[in-house]
């Protein structure tokens, strides 16, 4: 009882939204969804080259590759095991510490989880119990066709959610409704197909079947390290190798049309990705470079200079608009405006925000002096289309005080853009060398790689997260792009709450991953005869 | 009907005989999972992530007004 009462009060509404609540919320959000996110893409990536495996064992007949495919089989049954749900975790803060988010969001999230639960859910749960229990008890075929449909099922479990973020980045498809305060959507498919998500969708399935090409090229070079199952170990190696080298080709292709897509929709994320404090044409991609704070001012916020860069002129201006001439804007013009480059100003967008916002507090009147007429005619404005495109676009912004707070961390988003970009062209080289010294005949011999290969395993986990890091970092101070900002968003609740539960979710999820890097590694040893 | 029947008890039965013969690995990561769902589904949930809305107010309507609020309170008042 005494705690039911503790607990009734930390969740009682306080009255004033404080910066340690807002900070402690997104750094609970952070903590889970990137936990969360240390056991999904293995998952993802894993399935497939089992899937690979199986179909190699089915074609061939040959029972070594039984043998490979179920050990690899019993490491994606482990991470699949440890990582499953943990996501939920996700879905519970929504509605607790987000839910003025979670409310205006509507349906939008709604009903693409909903997909995610009926059709993908069900495809996974269904068909893992013949994956794993019906060897023997099925035939090969069918077996085989499991595995691939829990692979095809867990990878479309990742589309629903990422398409969900993608609206984040760039909201489509709905129309705002004053009557409820919630968006609803008009259509389904300018959601699904929003150039945001389907690019995510692709950039995160090919980044996940990266770091499940590292795992297995990792792991098998341990196995020659130790002289261990040098055959399971050669061909594990192959098959990861090839399918490596194609999701890092794939990654490398959609993290460019990301950038592009970026550089439109969420153009000062972009610039913070560049540290391009002032627009410029001919703009050079920076391949290295080290920042500083500038003179340059926004309001009180200093933009950032560099002490040191390496860049490929006139490649960013290409790689953007196609055009060495092409302007990039940078963070100044995006926030002060720049008429020659018709760029609106953040005092613009904001007073075009405080208009729509005028206007839904016209239809909050009308509705409480029972004004039909005009709540109706207000309810329609909302619907309109210029309304939506010119005012309600920006409506996030008539809830920022000042230009610099739509400003990111420049140094955070630029630096973790960076090193995955770096990583990323580091995986492609190692999955060329690891086939290179398996054509020659040679890899064993060269244990200098194998050691690399094994010690790599954690890169792409870290690329992955950085991944996160400038999608989510880098698109504040907003939740949903322009719409809302995090300081709207967020639950007006006891900070209390939300500090406990920040450290009973370090604590479940640390736990989790050292069963599962223990389990894991007891599995490893033992090999695939067991 | 029969198919289905033989369909249904044949899945059940892959479940239980996959469940009977689950290796020590396998049990202890049974056993993780559903400590993990037991802290997460019956612990965290309840007692630390009730759906506030939900909880505060008694229909959708009030939700939304509430949010409204939210909404349209300026940026430098947060009360």
């Amino acid at each position: 009882m005494f705690l039911i009462n503790y607990l009734n009060h930390q969740i009682t509404m306080t009255e004033n939204i404080d910066l340690t609540l807002l900070d402690w919320s997104r750094a609970q959000f952070a903590l889970t969804a990137i936990y969360h996110w240390l056991f999904v893409p293995l998952t993802l990536g894993l399935s497939f080259l089992v899937a690979i495996m199986e179909t190699i064992y089915v074609r061939t007949g040959r029972e070594e590759w039984r043998k490979i495919t179920r050990f690899w089989m019993t490491l994606f049954g482990i991470n699949f095991a440890i990582g499953v749900a943990t996501g939920i975790i996700l879905e519970f803060e929504f509605g607790t510490n987000w839910s003025n988010y979670s409310w205006f969001v509507g349906d939008i999230f709604g009903a693409p989880l909903a997909v995610e639960g009926i059709v993908a859910f069900f495809l996974e749960s269904t068909f893992i119990a013949v994956m794993f229990f019906g060897w023997h008890k099925v035939s090969k075929k069918f077996h085989l066709f499991s595995t691939w449909l829990v692979a095809i099922g867990s990878n479309l479990s990742a589309l629903w959610i990422l398409v969900a973020n993608g609206w984040m980045q760039n909201p489509v498809g709905m129309v705002f409704n004053p009557e409820t305060a919630r968006n609803e959507m008009i259509s389904f498919w300018a959601v699904l197909f929003n150039q945001v998500s389907v690019d995510k969708f692709l950039h995160t399935l090919s980044s996940s079947y990266l770091l499940a090409s590292m795992f297995v090229v990792g792991i098998s070079s341990w196995f020659l390290i130790r002289k261990r199952e040098g055959y399971m170990a050669r061909r594990s190696i192959l098959v990861a190798a090839v399918f490596g080298i194609l999701a890092s080709l794939m990654t490398a292709y959609t993290g460019d049309e990301s950038a592009r897509i970026i550089s439109k929709v969420q153009p000062v994320k972009f610039a913070a990705m560049e540290a391009l404090s002032e627009g410029k044409t001919n703009a050079g991609l920076v391949a290295f470079g080290v920042l500083k704070d500038s003179e340059n001012k926004i309001g009180e916020t200093k933009l950032k200079d560099f002490i040191i860069k390496i860049e490929f002129p006139g490649l960013l201006s290409i790689l953007t608009a196609g055009d060495r001439d092409a302007f990039v804007p940078g963070i100044a013009d995006l926030v002060k405006g720049n008429h020659q480059y018709k760029l609106i100003s953040f005092e613009e967008k904001k007073s075009r925000g405080e208009m729509a916002r005028k206007a839904l507090m016209d239809y909050k009147s009308a509705v409480k002096s029972g004004d039909s007429q005009e709540r109706d005619s207000l309810k329609g404005l909302f619907s309109t289309q210029s309304f939506q495109d010119n005012y309600f676009r920006y409506f996030g912004y008539s809830s920022v005080e000042k230009a610099e707070d739509v400003i990111p961390n420049i140094s955070g988003t630029f630096y973790s853009f960076h090193l995955m970009v770096v990583l990323g062209f580091f995986f492609i080289l190692l999955f060329s060398l690891a086939l290179f010294y398996l054509f020659k005949g040679t890899l064993a011999q060269n244990r200098w790689f194998l050691w690399v290969c094994l010690l790599s395993i954690p890169l792409p986990y870290i690329a992955s997260e950085l991944g996160w890091i400038v999608a989510e970092l880098g698109r504040q101070p907003w939740i949903i792009q322009d719409l809302m900002p995090v300081s709207k968003a967020v639950s007006n609740i006891s900070s209390g709450s939300v500090i406990a539960t920040f450290f009973i979710f370090a604590a479940l999820f640390t736990t989790l991953l050292i069963a599962e890097v223990s389990i894991m590694v007891k599995q490893i040893k033992n090999g695939p005869k067991h | 009907m029969k198919l289905g029947q033989q369909i249904i008890s044949g899945f059940f039965n892959l479940y239980i005989d996959g469940f009977r013969n689950l290796s020590s690995s396998g049990k202890k990561l049974w056993i993780i999972i559903l400590i993990k769902l037991f802290i997460m589904f019956v612990i965290l949930k309840l007692f630390f992530f009730p759906d506030i809305l939900k909880m505060k107010y008694d229909n959708d309507k009030e939700r939304g007004e509430y949010v409204l609020d939210q909404l349209l309170k300026s940026p430098d008042n947060h009360d």
